[in-house]
Formats: C-alpha cells, sequence, structure tokens
C-alpha cells in the first residue's frame, strides 16, 4: 500500500483526474476534561490545532470528530458550531480526534495547477541545457514522481520514498490513458476522465506495483 | 573529517575507484526574507535569460511554494520537508535552518542526497565562512576579501566528489 495518490494535469495546468489509495493518515484521539488546553482556530472550513501541540497532536491538525461523530464543516453533525461548543463545560469529557486534513477537490485542483507551473519553473531556472521540468521531487514522507508525454498531458504519482517501479508505472498509465480514455469515442480531450474502464485499469495497475514492484517486459 | 581535506592533498584520488565525477552547477543562500545572501557558479552551461535579481526571487518564490505544495500534500506530518528535486538534466538540494537560512544547490544528477553537506556549507567548517547572523539585519560574513570567499567555496566544491563518493562515507 505504497502508492497514495495518482494526478493527470492537462496542458492547461487543469486536473483531469485524481485518484487516491489508501493513505496513512496521522491520526489522533484524546478525551479532554474542561478547560481544553489546545488552543483552536477556524480556517477554511476547518478547525485547526493553532497552538498546544502534546502527545501526537501538532500544530496544523485539523478536529475530524468529536466523540466519535465526525464532523460536518465547522459544525458537528447536529449543527453546533465546534468553537462554541468547546467552551461549554457542560459538554465535557469530550473525545476529539486530530489529525492531517484531508484535501478537498478545490485544494487537488490548485494544488495540481501549482505543480503545473513549478514543473515549468524548475526547467528555467536549469543550470544545463535541455532540461526538462520536475521529474521527481522529494521529501521525508514521500517521493512524488512526474512524466510529461510529448502532447502535454502530465502523470503525478505520489508514492513512499522507497517504492520502485514507478518509472514504469507512470508508462503504465499513459499506456491505460490512451487505451481507455482516448480511445473511447464519448472523451473529449482535456476534459475530466469519466471512463469506468480507465478507473479498473488504473486500480489493477496499482495493485500490481505494489505487490510486485515493477513490471516485466511482457505487459 | 571531511573539511579538513584541502585541494590538490596527495593520496585523495586513490579512492577513485569508486568516485564518479560529479558536477555541481552553482549555488544559492537565502535569508529567511527571501534576500539572496550568496550566489557561486562554477559550472553553468545556461542562463536563465532574466537579470540576476529576478532570477533569485524566482528561485526564492519556486522553493517556498514548493515548500508550502509539499506541505499540504503531505500524508503524514513531516521531520525534515522537502529535500531535493531533479529534472532530467540536474538535481536541486534543498537545506533549511530553523532560522530561516536556506542553502540552494544545483548538481548533477548523480549525487545522492547531500543535506550535511549543506549543512557544513551554512555551519561552515575550518576552511569556510559560515553564515554569521547579527541582529540586525542578517550578514553575511567574510574573514577575507570577496575573492578568497569563492576560493574556500570552490575548495569545497572540488573537495565534494570524495565528499559523496561512496568509498568516503
Amino acid at each position: 500500500m505504497a502508492i497514495f495518490s495518482v494526478y493527470v494535469v492537462n496542458k492547461a495546468g487543469g486536473l483531469i483526474y485524481q485518484y487516491d489509495s489508501y493513505t496513512p493518515r496521522a491520526e489522533a484521539e484524546k478525551t479532554f476534561s474542561f478547560p481544553l488546553d489546545i488552543v483552536l482556530k477556524a480556517h477554511d472550513e476547518r478547525i485547526l490545532v493553532s497552538f498546544g501541540q502534546r502527545d501526537g497532536i501538532r500544530v496544523g491538525h485539523a478536529v475530524l470528530s468529536i466523540n466519535g461523530v465526525d464532523l460536518n464543516g465547522r459544525c458537528t453533525a447536529d449543527g453546533k458550531d465546534v468553537i462554541e461548543y468547546l467552551k461549554d463545560p457542560v459538554n465535557y469529557p469530550v473525545s476529539i480526534r486530530f489529525g492531517r486534513p484531508r484535501l478537498s477537490s478545490n485544494e487537488k485542483l490548485m494544488l495540481a495547477s501549482m505543480f503545473h507551473s513549478l514543473f515549468a519553473i524548475g526547467s528555467q531556472l536549469s543550470p544545463e541545457v535541455g532540461s526538462s521540468g520536475i521529474e521527481m521531487l522529494e521529501t521525508d514522507t514521500f517521493k512524488l514522481h512526474c512524466y510529461q508525454t510529448l502532447t502535454g498531458i502530465k502523470f503525478i504519482i505520489l508514492a513512499d520514498p522507497r517504492q520502485t517501479g514507478i518509472d514504469s508505472l507512470l508508462r503504465k498509465i499513459y499506456e491505460i490513458y490512451s487505451d481507455f480514455a482516448l480511445k473511447n469515442p464519448f472523451y473529449s480531450l482535456e476534459m475530466p476522465i469519466r471512463c469506468e474502464l480507465f478507473d479498473q485499469n488504473l486500480k489493477l495497475a496499482l495493485e500490481v506495483v505494489e505487490k510486485a514492484g515493477t513490471f516485466g517486459p511482457g505487459s | 573529517m571531511i573539511i579538513s581535506m584541502k585541494h590538490g592533498t596527495p593520496g585523495l584520488n586513490e579512492n577513485k575507484n569508486t568516485a564518479r565525477t560529479m558536477t555541481v552547477h552553482n549555488l544559492y543562500l537565502f535569508d529567511r526574507n527571501g534576500a539572496c545572501l550568496h550566489y557561486s557558479e562554477w559550472n553553468r552551461k545556461k542562463q536563465a535569460g532574466i537579470s540576476k535579481d529576478e532570477e533569485y526571487k524566482l528561485m526564492y518564490g519556486m522553493l517556498f511554494s514548493i515548500r508550502s505544495f509539499v506541505n499540504k500534500m503531505s500524508p503524514l506530518d513531516m521531520k525534515d520537508g522537502f529535500l531535493t528535486f531533479q529534472t532530467s538534466k540536474y538535481k536541486l538540494h534543498y537545506y533549511e535552518t530553523p532560522s530561516g537560512v536556506k542553502v540552494v544547490m544545483n548538481t548533477d544528477l548523480g549525487v545522492p542526497n547531500c543535506r550535511d553537506t549543506l549543512h557544513q556549507i551554512y555551519s561552515g567548517g575550518e576552511d569556510l565562512c559560515g553564515v554569521h547572523c547579527e541582529e540586525p539585519p542578517v550578514q553575511y560574513e567574510r574573514s577575507h576579501s570577496e575573492r578568497s570567499v569563492l576560493l574556500q567555496a570552490g575548495q569545497l566544491r572540488q573537495g565534494a566528489p570524495l565528499l559523496l563518493s561512496p568509498g568516503r562515507l
């Protein structure tokens, strides 16, 4: 389960396909009594931790659920504002689950476009002639691999840093794209990909890589 | 250990059986506000096509965006954050100190992770001037003239292939 997500970005930088495989999320659930020593702030439809990092709860983590019930944006499932709810000592002791916030579709769109620009800047700032854009970006928790085709489509994979076989997987996804998206008569170029066969074959390809590590010459 | 190597020391080349030649193209140093503290170039074949000031701003802006991008995308909490990226022709290594000083080095593709080299450039070994911070503003302190600073940074670069070859570790 070491491939986190797949993104496909069109020529103009718009996200046309996104798939999230299983991702390990850092989460912590704890029971608190009044008063709450963690400072929370509302940010963009989420409640984030701004101060009071401890026990696996980090600054930047979002409140995911209260007493086992997932939040609905800034309100609990019954519609009460979370910050007000947590100011009232009557509601304590309360069990809160914190974790890294999941990306909304809007955020994924923005991040894909951001990467599209960063890819181009990487090529512009190159000290060598004829450089491509960013093909691999490494951090301590994940590696991002990008393959840009001759037609300008980018296939982006986020995977565990130790995962191998991603280069051949990127070529394989390009094959799957041309077989099940481009050859689909109802699919228009540069538009979001909504082809069932593309989804199915992509999942199969990811499973093969996660189990075996790499594709053989015959596939 | 490694910093005391000087250019031309006899016997250094004996480790070449596993050493690869590696190229360092250029090096940038930024402070926490984005001002470029230092830029050195050794082996750059292509300029960016814009003025140096604009290039520093673009480089800093790109790194700032990459950091924010990586922060959002990461599935787990990060400790070191963004480390390197590579294209088909070069690799960019990044190191940021807690005080916000950023060391950026462009090398060819053969160079493995050289985070400790970047840390040495920041902290300064016996042969190098490190980045000394004084309040305010941040100053890049030169113990000798500008020319000798570049000479010392060049010595590190020439020592770098041996720093980074597997035999040395």
